[in-house]
């Protein structure tokens, strides 16, 4: 690519991981990579051959259908294994599992687990490239990347810019590597949510932690809620979900402390009414939809570059 | 080195003559050169340098120059595995690992399968335990079946053996039961051994709670999950007047509280583990499960007051926890691994090493990890007295060695320290006059 920078990774496991120089390659690779998906016929040939298996503990629509449409657009052949078709029902662990795919010459095992980790378990013994597509509470880069790349969309640069997310930013991968990817480029990043979901030691990843949303939200750049988990009730984290909306859901008036161009960004899957009104989901500065369409050119951009384009 | 399933029952073993030795015996006041007469599996005479003795027909001599001979190490918290886990460690094979690693006597935890809460399975860890390579003590349950219900037959337990009563691995939730417990332990002289755990702050951890266990997306287990159910077990001692004994203290608060508890004249004491004056919670890594355990290896800030705790006093004693697991436990996603890791073989050398730096002396280290436990227990040892059982540890403490997974005597080998270079080892153990490890 342009930038003469080399990306020298072989697995994607954590934001933490990329510089600043890795981030732009892939943003720009992704960027270029976007126009595929706008062709009439979607395909090019640059992984014709490739192996990519998609290995999802954890239901998901939207981020396993973007890296099978990902990998397919660029030729290469997918396969799905969720959690009902694989071994671990019949007691297998992760580890043979993943070497079972590995003794059939994958060359991209795409991983999601409700075990933070487990990408970073399957990276020690396979051979095979390694995508952490969400494990646990630990991180989901290839969100931090859409997240990433549709700011830059509408904003140009993210050097300077002021993200607010709200929200359970403890229990939250989406928003740890949003906050390890949005401040490594440049931008601060400020939470907030109940005291329970925003603990002081999220600091330690580069945000700032406001009690208030408000304080937050002032100023901001960017928008994001994140999606409030039901079973979050029984820690117990909040007290319950209507509480919740009233006093931490993203609706109108807390908007009005933001920029009036501040893009509302959510990683879906969205509880409407809950963490966000459903009219500023649907509003002319809700950007939520072109997250979905950027997430595959991202995610192409991961293949092209982890399975060694140069 | 020790046969393979040696067997040490009765074996009787000629005089030996042990010459040279730097001699560290805190109970009776002795660090000095001198050399060790032992006969008949017992500590028969001191000479000092150059003086003259007969030795009897057939003694062996053994130059012990710049070694350290110290009372034999005596591990109060280990788990064996046995019965019901041998895949993992039988006691058998733990013991050897303990003899390797300087150790005369073990005390085992009752988690076993079926748990040890009574008289048949103390039994049964008795007869297993003879002529093994260490000096195997049992532990029996507080709770029946550990379940923290109801107290278990501490007498018939008692007779078959134990010497002290824990439900380790699990705390005992109910403060009723714990108060009993402490008060019924009186009858029979048994020693309450604490694992100290407020499980509604801790259910679900997988680490310690703080900017590690965030970065990693880690459910984190606080400080106050240990510190406020010490408290609890402090005020029940006190108020029962009986003595307890905190297990695998690894909190700053934690020490803090055994530290007052202890100058208001409560009978408490207290172990700690060599990991956690060692590591800190940054060891776990990229999700290392052999840095896993329960409680969590802590923060810089818990491991100096550790540290602190061991040097004042505070800290009766160090004990490994040993809790060995296969790789069926832990080759496994940090939250579903195990907890534990194998301590036998690393105690000593990772002690040496505050030593060396000069947090502990070489004595303070023989009251740790023979003296007090010994004392504790209500066990014969920590005690170099002629008339002794001559339960005897060579220390080199210059001996510089990498802690490599095939050299590990243990049947389990999970352990943070493989690959580490250690300073300091044990190089003769002797248990009754009987060499158990020898590489010298």
């Amino acid at each position: 690519m342009e930038t003469g920078h080399f990306f020298n990774h072989k697995h994607l496991t954590s934001l933490a991981d990329l510089s600043v120089e890795d981030f732009e390659l892939v943003l720009l690779t992704a960027r270029s990579f976007k126009e595929i998906s706008s062709r009439s016929i979607k395909k090019v040939p640059t992984l014709r051959g490739r192996t990519v298996i998609n290995l999802f503990f954890e239901p998901s629509t939207r981020t396993r259908l973007s890296f099978e449409i990902a990998a397919k657009r660029m030729s290469a052949d997918t396969f799905n294994i969720s959690a009902s078709s694989s071994s671990a029902a019949k007691g297998e662990t992760l580890v043979d599992t993943a070497l079972n795919l590995q003794a059939m010459n994958p060359d991209m095992v795409i991983i999601r687990h409700s075990s933070s980790g487990a990408a970073n378990l399957l990276k020690r013994h396979l051979q095979t490239s390694v995508i952490n597509a969400g494990d646990g509470t630990h991180e989901h880069p290839s969100q931090g990347l859409l997240d990433m790349m549709t700011v830059i969309e509408h904003k140009g640069d993210l050097t300077g810019l002021k993200i607010a997310i709200i929200g359970d930013i403890a229990h939250s991968r989406v928003a740890h590597s949003d906050i390890i990817g949005f401040t490594r480029m440049g931008a601060t990043v400020s939470v907030s949510g109940p005291a329970t979901m925003v603990p002081l030691e999220v600091e330690s990843l580069g945000a700032k932690v406001c009690l208030d949303p408000r304080d937050a939200v002032a100023d901001a750049d960017v928008v994001m809620a994140l999606r409030i988990q039901r079973e979050r009730l029984l820690d117990p984290l909040i007290p319950s979900l209507r509480e919740y909306a009233a006093f931490f859901g993203v609706n109108e008036s807390l908007l009005r402390l933001a920029r009036p161009d501040a893009l509302i960004m959510h990683p879906g899957p969205i509880n409407r009414g809950v963490e966000i009104d459903p009219a500023i989901v649907d509003g002319p500065r809700s950007v939520i939809l072109d997250q979905v369409t950027n997430g595959v050119a991202v995610r192409m951009a991961l293949l092209y570059l982890l399975m060694g384009g140069e | 080195m020790s046969p393979a399933g040696g067997n040490y029952i009765n074996q009787s073993h000629g005089p030996l003559f042990l010459q040279n030795g730097r001699v560290i015996d805190p109970l009776n006041n002795m660090d000095r050169q001198a050399d060790v007469l032992i006969v008949d599996g017992r500590i028969a005479q001191f000479v000092e340098p150059g003086g003259k003795i007969e030795t009897p027909a057939g003694c062996e001599r053994i130059d012990l120059a710049g070694k350290w001979l110290l009372p034999g190490l005596i591990d109060m918290h280990v788990h064996l595995r046995e019965p019901g886990q041998e895949y993992k460690e039988t006691i058998e094979s733990g013991a050897r690992a303990a003899a390797a690693g300087g150790f005369t006597a073990v005390a085992c935890m009752p988690n076993t399968f079926p748990v040890n809460d009574s008289q048949g399975v103390t039994a049964l860890i008795m007869a297993k335990a003879a002529g093994v390579a260490c000096r195997v003590y049992p532990v029996g349950s507080i709770s029946s079946g550990a379940r923290g219900e109801e107290l278990a037959d501490f007498g018939e337990m008692k007779r078959a053996g134990v010497v002290a009563i824990s439900d380790d691995g699990l705390p005992v939730s109910n403060g009723q039961l714990f108060r009993r417990a402490l008060e019924y332990s009186a009858n029979h002289g048994l020693l309450v051994i604490s694992h100290s755990e407020e499980v509604s702050l801790s259910r679900g951890g997988a680490m310690n709670e703080g900017e590690t266990s965030i970065r990693l997306g880690l459910p984190g287990i606080p400080n106050v999950a240990e510190s406020i159910s010490v408290y609890r077990d402090l005020a029940l001692a006190k108020y029962t007047g009986q003595p307890v004994h905190i297990a695998h203290v690894s909190t700053v608060e934690a020490v803090e509280l055994i530290r007052r508890a202890k100058a208001m004249g409560c009978k408490v004491s207290a172990e700690t583990a060599p990991h956690y004056f060692t590591l800190t919670e940054s060891d776990v890594g990229d999700y290392n499960t052999n840095a896993k355990m329960n409680p969590p290896l802590r923060s810089e800030a818990d491991r100096q007051a550790i540290i602190a705790g061991l040097a004042d006093g505070t800290i009766d004693v160090i004990a490994t926890d040993h809790a060995p697991h296969s790789r069926l436990e832990k080759e496994l996603e940090f939250d579903q691994a195990a907890n534990g890791i194998i301590g036998l073989e690393t105690s000593l050398p990772l002690t040496m090493e505050l030593v060396r730096q000069g947090l502990l002396s070489a004595a303070g280290m023989v009251e740790l990890m023979s003296v007090n436990p010994a004392r504790i227990l209500g066990v014969e040892g920590g005690d170099l007295g002629i008339g002794r059982r001559a339960d005897l540890t060579v220390v080199d403490p210059q001996k510089v060695f990498i802690y490599r997974e095939e050299t590990i005597v243990s049947k389990s080998k999970n352990s943070p320290f493989i690959d580490r270079e250690l300073t300091g080892k044990a190089v003769l153990t002797i248990m009754g006059g009987v060499i158990t490890h020898r590489e010298l």
